[in-house]
């Protein structure tokens, strides 16, 4: 349940530089109070970075970290009412899993310490572990102590630095279930960082996607992967064919033209500039066959069971892939045909 | 195992360990001359008991074992945390080359400037000059020692305790010195060891009445070797394998913990 005095995350202007190499250039971004966020990027793109300076194990060059009117950027690690759970899990081994728990409770009373502790533990299904040594407990089991301990504090804002990355797949998929599960009874903000795209999507309320030090796009996983702002979004999200072509001019009705080797399609509106040179961005279950569109050849026809995967050629021999029904595939391969898609499935990109 | 390597192995051993189980072996002659073999008996471990200038010196060495040791273990211990954990500091480089420079000096030089530092001063000779002396020189093991273990040590365990509202004392005392113990233990150790069996830099900084034991033994062989000082080095060679044993076994177990 999110409570009325949830504090905002303020980023302004965050910056880190390791000599001349900006790991983190200009970001800002505000959270929602008990907003599951997603920093999602390919690896060294400054996420991490950014995280760490959030939990303070990192200095900013310059700009702010502000939680409601808290300036954080002033303070060190311990006197953050922030709390992170580390890819790693970074559980003491010395200590039992309660004593990793209730690290975090000193100050609490000894009493209210220890159902602290027993609460914790049963939140993350781990009653009856609490004696037990990291080392005697699985992945699974590891990441869930992690997590108990970096709750125990009743955190404002929870940081994870790739929380699955450290589990098998089947877990994982059982894992982020729990982790949105365990957020949304607590309404605690949560900020992930993740390398995953799907596990971006399915977990975040909204994903940031960094490139190179900057947050280049900020919005829910649907808006995302319908309206990506640029080539590296959208194909960071999934699959998508890439179409380059000439914008055209201005057209009533929300859309614009774009003149490709192989003839005109139709995309949603861009505030790029007549003539400039760009892709128009499709997602491959977005492309119809039959009579519209420009024109292919079906070169190859693969059977996914839930789906069917097309790889059609253009006339200059350029790949375009297609999926869709099984039960709609009416083109045997070798056929030729047009493919074409709505203009508001999709994006027009620069080049 | 070929029997190349295998020979190879026997003679290098052999020839390392040879003269050590000869002496352990003749420890227990019972003939008064040492190249002589009279027969098993203990007598030289009860003449040892009652050599009583060669107990003083053992005392004198046990006690100049242990506080060099401590002293050693504190300091060591505070150098390998400003190495590997105070960033880049001013004179880091520096700082590097003093602490671990009396590990590579020899040691009739570390003597000599000692002495000279102690008449400059004006310190008296004795217990309390040997102790500084070898301190002194087994800091740099120490912080050899450690500092290994805490560069392999996560640096997201300190982190992640800081975050859970430690202040940086409270993780140095509850997360990172327990996770150093085996490393501070075995440098310990190892100076204890290395303190005991010294006799250069001792010659140079002892005085009167404070004879360590290789001092003593060293001074009754070139009146001539007898059973009793095979005794005592026996004696001696079992204190030291033991800390040295004990010291690996705890470096060892750390590594896999």
């Amino acid at each position: 349940m999110p409570d009325a005095t949830a504090l905002r995350l303020r980023l302004e202007d965050l910056t880190k530089r390791f000599g001349t190499h900006a790991a983190v250039h200009a970001v800002n971004l505000e959270l929602e109070p008990g907003e599951f966020f997603c920093l999602l990027g390919p690896s060294g793109c400054g996420k991490s970075t950014l995280l760490r300076m959030i939990a303070g194990f990192e200095t900013p060059t310059s700009g702010r970290v502000r939680l409601g009117e808290l300036d954080l950027t002033v303070l060190p690690p311990h006197r953050r009412p922030v709390n992170m759970m580390f890819q790693s899990y970074a559980l003491f081994p010395h200590m039992s899993v309660a004593g990793n728990v209730g690290y975090g409770l000193k100050g609490m009373g000894r009493a209210a310490a220890v159902s602290r502790v027993a609460d914790l533990l049963r939140l993350v299904r781990l009653d009856g572990f609490a004696d037990r040594r990291p080392e005697t407990l699985s992945g699974g089991q590891r990441q869930r102590v992690a997590l108990a301990r970096a709750l125990a504090r009743e955190p404002k804002l929870l940081l994870l630095d790739e929380p699955l990355g450290a589990l098998d797949r089947g877990l994982r998929e059982e894992t982020q279930g729990e982790l949105r599960a365990v957020q949304r009874r607590l309404g605690t903000a949560f900020v992930v960082v993740t390398h995953d795209p799907e596990e971006a999507m399915m977990l975040a309320d909204r994903i940031g996607v960094m490139e190179r030090g900057r947050l280049v796009q900020v919005g829910p996983p649907a808006e995302l992967y319908r309206r990506p702002a640029s080539r590296f979004v959208a194909g960071l999200l999934g699959d998508v064919n890439l179409i380059p072509g000439r914008l055209g001019p201005d057209e009533p009705g929300g859309t614009r033209a774009v003149q490709t080797a192989h003839g005109t399609v139709r995309a949603a509106l861009t505030a790029l500039t007549e003539g400039a040179s760009v892709v128009v961005a499709v997602r491959p279950e977005n492309i119809v066959l039959g009579t519209e569109g420009l024109p292919v050849t079906v070169a190859e026809a693969t059977f996914l069971g839930d789906r069917l995967r097309r790889t059609l050629h253009l006339p200059d021999g350029t790949i375009l892939r297609a999926s869709g029904r099984p039960q709609d595939a009416h083109q045997p391969v070798g056929s030729e045909t047009r493919a074409g898609f709505a203009a508001d499935d999709a994006v027009i990109l620069p080049a | 195992m070929t029997w190349v390597t295998r020979t190879a192995l026997v003679a290098g051993l052999g020839f390392l360990y040879a003269p050590i189980l000869v002496l352990i072996v003749y420890s227990f002659n019972a003939s008064t001359l040492v190249t002589v073999w009279g027969g098993f008996s203990t007598r030289w471990y009860g003449t040892l008991m009652a050599d009583a200038p060669l107990l003083a010196a053992a005392w004198v060495s046990l006690r100049v074992a242990v506080l060099a040791s401590l002293i050693a273990t504190v300091l060591g211990t505070l150098s390998a945390l400003a190495l590997e954990r105070q960033g880049r500091f001013r004179g880091r480089g520096l700082f590097t080359g003093l602490v671990f420079g009396p590990i590579v000096m020899p040691e009739v030089m570390i003597g000599l400037s000692l002495l000279l530092l102690f008449i400059g001063i004006g310190l008296d000779r004795g217990v309390a000059t040997i102790v500084i002396a070898h301190a002194t020189f087994c800091t740099g093991f120490v912080t050899v020692v450690v500092a290994a273990r805490l560069r392999g040590l996560d640096r997201s365990l300190e982190e992640a305790a800081a975050d859970l509202g430690a202040t940086p004392v409270r993780v140095l005392a509850t997360i990172t010195l327990p996770l150093l113990a085996p490393a501070v233990v075995a440098g310990a150790l190892l100076s204890f060891t290395l303190s005991l069996d010294d006799l250069v830099i001792a010659s140079f900084v002892s005085g009167p009445g404070s004879t360590t034991l290789p001092m003593r033994l060293y001074s009754q062989v070139r009146l001539g070797v007898n059973p009793e000082i095979n005794a005592a080095s026996t004696l001696l060679v079992g204190l030291v394998s033991a800390a040295v044993l004990l010291a690996s076994w705890l470096t060892d177990r750390r590594g896999r913990a």
